[in-house]
C-alpha cells in the first residue's frame, strides 16, 4: 500500500536554528500515528509543515500524494485539522460553526450527527465564548472531522478534557480510525499514545529519537523493572540476590525492593514460596511507555 | 453559496449581535443629528460653517465619524483579535483562505457604513427637511473613497500590530488625532490655516470636506479625492505587504 504520508528530511529553521531537523517517517492508511515529545521538541512545527500552515526549509513532504507547499487547496479539501490553542469568534454558535465549516468542503459529513457524537447536541445554540474548555475542545475535534477527511491531524487531542471525557474521546478516535481515516496524533501524554497509536515517533530537539509501535518502544528500551513487597516473616535479602535476573535487592523500612530483568519476578516469588515467606503489598512496576521514554531519551517528559 | 458568501453572512450576523458596534454605527450618528437638529435655528445656513445648514453639517459629521470609527478602530480591533485567537490560522487549513474572511469582514463593515449613511440621510430629510446630498455622484464617490482610505489605514494598523491589544491601541491612537484634525471637535473654519492644511492631508479630513461639499451642491476639490485615493492605495499596499495571518 502507498503510504498516506511520506516525510523525508523535513527541516524547519527559525533564525538559523533548526526547530525540526531532518525528520523522516511515513504513515500507512488507517494508522493512528503518534508524535510524542516534550514541549519545544518541534512536534507542532513539524505537523504544521505537513498541514501547509508553515513552509518547510528543506526535505520532501507528500500527503495523499500532494505537496502541501503547492497543492494546499486540494490538500485542504481532503484533510481535517485540530490546532492547538485556537479560538473561534465569541458570538459564533456551535451549530453555525459546524454548518459554516461543512460548507467549505466538497463532500462534508452530516454536522448534526457530529454534534450528537461529540456530545454537543444540547449546546447547538450556545455561543463559542459560553462553552466550557472541554466543550470547545470537542467542537474543534468535530470541526476537524466535518469535511469527511481522509487524514486527520489532532494536536493535543485531549487538552482541557476531564479523565472521563478523555477516555470517551479515545474511543471515538478509535472509531474514526476504524472507519478508514488515517490519524496523526500529536501528544505529550504517554497514556494517550500508548492507548491509541499503532506507531509512535518520539521527537526530541527536532529529531526522531525513536520510532516504533508502543510495545516495540517498550521492548527496545529494555532495562530493568522493579517489584516491591512487604515480607510477613524474616527474610534474608541475600537469598534473593543470587536468583537469576535479579540485579539489586534493597530494603526500605518494612518493604523489600527487587530490581531485575527478564523473568526475575517468577524466580523471586518461587523462592519466597519455597521459604514459606508470605508477602503483603506486592507490586510489580510494569514497564510502560513512560519508563521506555525515559530510557530512550534519557530524561522525563517534564524537563 | 461560495465560501465568501457564507463567511460574509456569518460575519454579518456576528456584527448584528455586537450591540456596541450597532450603537456606534447607527445609534450615535442618528442621536447626533437629532440632538443638534432640535436646537432652534440650527436648520438655517450657519455663517461659521461656510453657510452650510447646521443640521446638514452635523449629518456630514455623523457620516465621517461612522467611517472613522469603523475603519480606524473596528478594523484593527477585530482583525487583530481574529489573528491572535487563531481564527485566521484555523481557516488556513481549510479549502477557504483566511484572506476570504478578511474580505468578507471588510465587505460587511463597508455595507454597514453605507447603510448607516443611508439612515442618516433619511433621518435628517424626514425630521428636519434637509435635502439629500445634491451632488449625489460626487457624494457616493466621496463616501466610497472615505471607506477605502480609512479601512486601508485600519488594515495597516492591524498588519503591523503584534497583538490584538496593540492593534486596538494603534486604532485609537489614529482615531483621536484624525477626528481632531479633520474638524470633528470644532469646524475647520475655526482652525489656523496650517492646521487646516495638515487636516486636509488626513484621510478623514479630506473625506469630511468632500462629503460636506457634495452634500451642499459643490463639486468637491479634486485634491480631497486624490488624497483619499492615495491613502487607500499606499496604506492598502503596505497592509498587503506586511499583514501577518499568524500570531508570532
Amino acid at each position: 500500500m502507498t503510504p498516506v504520508i511520506e516525510v523525508t528530511g523535513l527541516t524547519k529553521r527559525y533564525g538559523g536554528k533548526a526547530v525540526v531537523d531532518g525528520i523522516s517517517f511515513h504513515v500507512e492508511p488507517g494508522e493512528i500515528f503518534g508524535i510524542l515529545g516534550p514541549n519545544g521538541a518541534g512536534k507542532t512545527t513539524a505537523v504544521e509543515c505537513l498541514e501547509g500552515l508553515r513552509r518547510r526549509d528543506a526535505g520532501q513532504v507528500r500527503i495523499l500524494g500532494l505537496d502541501p507547499k503547492t497543492g494546499g487547496h486540494r490538500l485542504h479539501q481532503r484533510i481535517g485539522v485540530q490546532l492547538q490553542e485556537t479560538r473561534l469568534q465569541d458570538r459564533l454558535k456551535v451549530r453555525e460553526a459546524l454548518e459554516l465549516y461543512a460548507s467549505f468542503y466538497p463532500d462534508p459529513a452530516d454536522w448534526r450527527e457530529l454534534l450528537d457524537r461529540w456530545g454537543l447536541a444540547g449546546k447547538a445554540s450556545t455561543s463559542f465564548s459560553k462553552l466550557s474548555g472541554g466543550q470547545k475542545q470537542r467542537l474543534f475535534i468535530a470541526l476537524a472531522l466535518v469535511g469527511n477527511p481522509e487524514v486527520v491531524f489532532l494536536d493535543e487531542l485531549t487538552a482541557g478534557l476531564d479523565p472521563g471525557a478523555r477516555r470517551a474521546t479515545w474511543d471515538l478516535i478509535a472509531q474514526v480510525r476504524d472507519s478508514g481515516v488515517t490519524v496523526v496524533l500529536v501528544s505529550h501524554f504517554m497514556d494517550e499514545v500508548e492507548e491509541l497509536c499503532d506507531r509512535v515517533a518520539i521527537l526530541e530537539r527536532g529529531r526522531i529519537a525513536a520510532l516504533d509501535t508502543p510495545a516495540g518502544l517498550v521492548d527496545s528500551a529494555g532495562g530493568e523493572y522493579r517489584m516491591r513487597f512487604r515480607p510477613m516473616a524474616p527474610l534474608q535479602e541475600r537469598s534473593l540476590t543470587a536468583l537469576p535476573g535479579v540485579t539489586a535487592v534493597g530494603r526500605h523500612g518494612a518493604h523489600v525492593t527487587v530490581t531485575g530483568t527478564g523473568d526475575f519476578a517468577s524466580a523471586v516469588t518461587a523462592e519466597l514460596a519455597r521459604r514459606q515467606v508470605a508477602v503483603a503489598d506486592l507490586r510489580i512496576e510494569g514497564r510502560s511507555l513512560d519508563s521506555a521514554y525515559v530510557a530512550l531519551t534519557g530524561r522525563t517528559m517534564d524537563t | 453559496m461560495t465560501g465568501f458568501g457564507r463567511l460574509a453572512l456569518v460575519e454579518g450576523k456576528l456584527f448584528v449581535r455586537e450591540k456596541a458596534a450597532l450603537i456606534g454605527v447607527f445609534g450615535l450618528p442618528v442621536a447626533l443629528v437629532i440632538g443638534f437638529g432640535l436646537i432652534p435655528g440650527f436648520s438655517d445656513p450657519q455663517k461659521g460653517l461656510s453657510d452650510q445648514i447646521g443640521t446638514e453639517y452635523i449629518a456630514a459629521l455623523g457620516v465621517a465619524i461612522v467611517l472613522a470609527s469603523l475603519g480606524l478602530t473596528g478594523v484593527p480591533m477585530v482583525l487583530g483579535q481574529y489573528r491572535e485567537r487563531g481564527v485566521l490560522r484555523r481557516l488556513g487549513v481549510t479549502p477557504v483562505r483566511p484572506l476570504t474572511l478578511l474580505l468578507a469582514d471588510l465587505t460587511v463593515w463597508a455595507a454597514a457604513a453605507v447603510l448607516s449613511v443611508a439612515v442618516v440621510i433619511a433621518v435628517v430629510r424626514i425630521a428636519f427637511h434637509v435635502p439629500a446630498p445634491v451632488r449625489s455622484g460626487w457624494f457616493i464617490l466621496a463616501v466610497g473613497l472615505g471607506i477605502a482610505s480609512l479601512f486601508a489605514t485600519g488594515l495597516l494598523a492591524a498588519a503591523v500590530a503584534p497583538t490584538a491589544r496593540s492593534a486596538a491601541g494603534i486604532g485609537w491612537l489614529l482615531f483621536f488625532p484624525n477626528m481632531f484634525l479633520a474638524g470633528i471637535y470644532f469646524p475647520t473654519e475655526e482652525m489656523s490655516s496650517t492646521m487646516r492644511q495638515v487636516g486636509n492631508f488626513t484621510p478623514l479630513g479630506s473625506a469630511l470636506h468632500a462629503i460636506r461639499d457634495s452634500w451642499m451642491g459643490i463639486d468637491p476639490r479634486p485634491e480631497y479625492l486624490g488624497i483619499m485615493a492615495a491613502w487607500a492605495l499606499v496604506a492598502g499596499a503596505l497592509a498587503a505587504r506586511f499583514f501577518r495571518w499568524d500570531q508570532a
